[in-house]
């Protein structure tokens, strides 16, 4: 018996909620689920990936390259004031397409690849990128550059609801890229991914070429990342390449294991968690919050391999 | 031709330091099929030791020649603690699962390792300069090299040799070739492949933690350093074929070659090069380049 799904009724009523909700939230609480929104669109991209076999330790590649894109194009053609350096909604996706060309370049090469195999050569393109600004003057160096918003889709923005405004931009960009995403996962092309993961030669004897699914799926997983690298930068208001460098990837890495391929809203919760958990335990266990991670991430490999969703999952099931 | 002397010398240093790094990983990866993504930390422990230990001795002036023996002793005293523990303590509960799975736990080694050096020895930076420069220098084509280099390039070598000598010409290297030819029948045959994995893995902790007790003299000890070289060695041992020992030499050779000319001729891209060199190498041979044709599973 296939469960009914109430994905699409939960994000729905997600939705206004949380732009609601927002309001009634202190500001570092809203630039802090900013910050986690952004993430999450990551590992929602990574998600996809797994599902299809695939673990990239890599994405930090397009996070980043979502992040420099819209404001390195502006400084380099001198766009000063263009909307491409100051608009909260056009950054982030000028970032996420960009980050998509370059994955549909990459990706005719890496979907050749797996397991560890993919997992490496898409750490040495995150780690070539990283090795490449932090020798570029004008973009900064080791050092990065400050960004920072004006306009949301035109429409000038005061300084007091720029944050507001950042959030609700980040749970619309959210909403559709979780709306899209699972209309997709219940698609041929995208029930087709897990497929890919069971049995590669049967996928291949039923006339579909695995390699254009995970093609596929590497390049939406990309744009997803360059979204998110969007949304973050804009949130901290300053990016430099250790947004590229391979424990940033690890960290996507640790929160889609964490919450696991269940859901689409799976990585988008994990994701909240994680940062919260992330920033209590920076604040009062400066030492110790890795280990913390460490420990945890053990447990979910070895008694939830399925990822925390599970638990809800079986919940449901029982009742 | 002095410059080309001095980027070959200059190679040549950081590729031995790069062998002794990597080939403990390639090792674990051979026999046990794991990528070992705490390998830079137990480097870096081996570093911290090697400067507990180091500044022990000096500050109590102590001989120090014999302040070399130290570097070693560190390395054999993380590999027979952290070996064991970690492959008997955890690892072997993960055998069976997926490649991929393996190297989500080791990562998970790593995050933990990362903050138990920093429990035992703070944030602060350590230094063991004192035998870098104990043996004095020598020239070559003009520049001063210091002779701690010139015996890193011998350990390196020695390593090596030594590990080839074990594989292939001593009756437990067999056994241990059966097993990473075929780890069932061997355990049919009676060989005792538990043991095996539990010799190999502390032998590669302690190659890795010999790799930063020997960097420790040159450099800082600081909390990074094992992050930043997980990655160097990751690029080695995949250029070379993950898994072969002749493999990682060559790696080694060749991103110790392609970065000293990327620092002496072109600075900015040193980094860049490295990974390019490596990208490009899993491009046209995605297996390495010491690697086996291997059969397509079902």
């Amino acid at each position: 018996m296939i469960a009914r799904d109430r994905t699409l009724a939960m994000l729905l009523i997600a939705l206004p909620v949380c732009l609601a909700g927002g309001w009634l939230l202190p500001a570092w609480v809203q630039s802090l689920l900013v910050l986690a929104l952004g993430k999450g669109l990551v590992v929602l991209g990574l998600v996809l990936l797994m599902r299809t076999g695939l673990v990239s330790f890599g994405q930090g590649l397009y996070f980043c390259l979502g992040a420099y894109a819209a404001v390195s194009v502006g400084k380099i053609f001198k766009l000063d004031n263009s909307i491409l350096m100051s608009d909260a909604l056009v950054m982030p996706l000028f970032g996420a397409a960009v980050a998509g060309v370059v994955a549909l370049v990459l990706g005719f090469l890496l979907a050749r690849y797996r397991a560890i195999f993919f997992a490496m050569l898409s750490l040495a393109f995150s780690m070539i990128l990283y090795g490449l600004l932090i020798k570029i003057p004008a973009l900064g160096s080791s050092d990065g550059f400050n960004i920072s918003f004006k306009t949301v889709a035109g429409v000038a923005i005061a300084p007091a609801a720029q944050l507001y405004t950042l959030y609700a931009v980040a749970v619309v960009l959210v909403f559709f890229a979780a709306l899209a995403l699972h209309q997709y996962l219940r698609s041929h092309l995208g029930r087709l991914a897990e497929a890919v993961r069971d049995n590669e030669l049967r996928v291949e004897y039923m006339g579909s070429s695995v390699r254009y699914v995970v093609h596929v799926n590497y390049v939406i997983a990309a744009v997803l990342a360059g979204l998110g690298g969007g949304l973050v930068g804009l949130s901290i208001g300053h990016v430099d390449p250790d947004l590229a460098y391979w424990t940033t990837s690890g960290e996507f890495v640790f929160v889609a294991v964490l919450g696991g391929t269940g859901s689409v809203a799976a990585p988008i919760i994990a994701s909240l968690l994680f940062e919260a958990i992330k920033s209590a335990a920076y604040q009062y266990t400066p030492y110790t919050w890795q280990m913390v991670l460490g420990i945890s991430l053990l447990l979910v490999i070895m008694f939830l391999p399925a990822g925390l969703w599970s638990v809800f999952q079986r919940r449901a099931k029982r009742a | 031709m002095t410059d080309l002397v001095s980027v070959l010398v200059d190679g040549i240093i950081y590729s031995s330091y790069l062998f002794i790094i990597s080939v403990g990983l390639t090792l674990i990866y051979g026999v046990m099929k794991i990528l070992n993504m705490a390998h830079g930390s137990l480097y870096a422990l081996g570093a911290y030791v090697t400067a507990t230990f180091v500044g022990f001795w000096f500050g109590h002036n102590l001989n120090p020649y014999v302040s070399f023996l130290l570097l070693p002793l560190a390395a054999v005293v993380v590999g027979l603690v952290a070996g064991p523990l970690i492959e008997r303590g955890l690892l072997r509960f993960m055998y069976g699962k997926d490649e991929i799975v393996l190297v989500l736990v080791t990562y998970a080694i790593l995050l933990i390792l990362e903050d138990v050096i920093k429990l035992a020895w703070g944030v602060e930076s350590y230094s063991a300069y004192q035998p870098y420069g104990l043996l004095g220098n020598f020239e070559v084509a003009g520049l001063p090299y210091t002779v701690y280099d010139a015996l890193l390039v011998v350990v390196a070598i020695g390593v090596g040799v030594a590990l080839t000598w074990v594989l292939t010409r001593t009756r437990q290297g067999k056994l241990l070739l059966a097993v990473i030819h075929d780890r069932e029948v061997s355990a049919a045959m009676g060989i005792n492949v538990q043991r095996v994995y539990t010799v190999t893995f502390t032998v590669g902790t302690m190659l890795a933690a010999l790799g930063g007790a020997l960097i420790a003299p040159k450099v800082s000890v600081v909390p990074a350093m094992g992050v930043d070289v997980i990655v160097l060695a990751f690029a080695v041992v995949v250029i070379g074929g993950l898994g072969s020992l002749p493999g990682a030499a060559l790696g080694s050779v060749i991103v110790g070659l392609v970065r000293s000319t990327a620092v002496h001729h072109m600075p900015e891209v040193e980094l860049f090069s490295i990974y390019f060199v490596m990208a490009l190498v899993l491009i046209f041979r995605p297996k390495g380049l010491f690697s086996a044709a291997e059969a397509r599973k079902i």
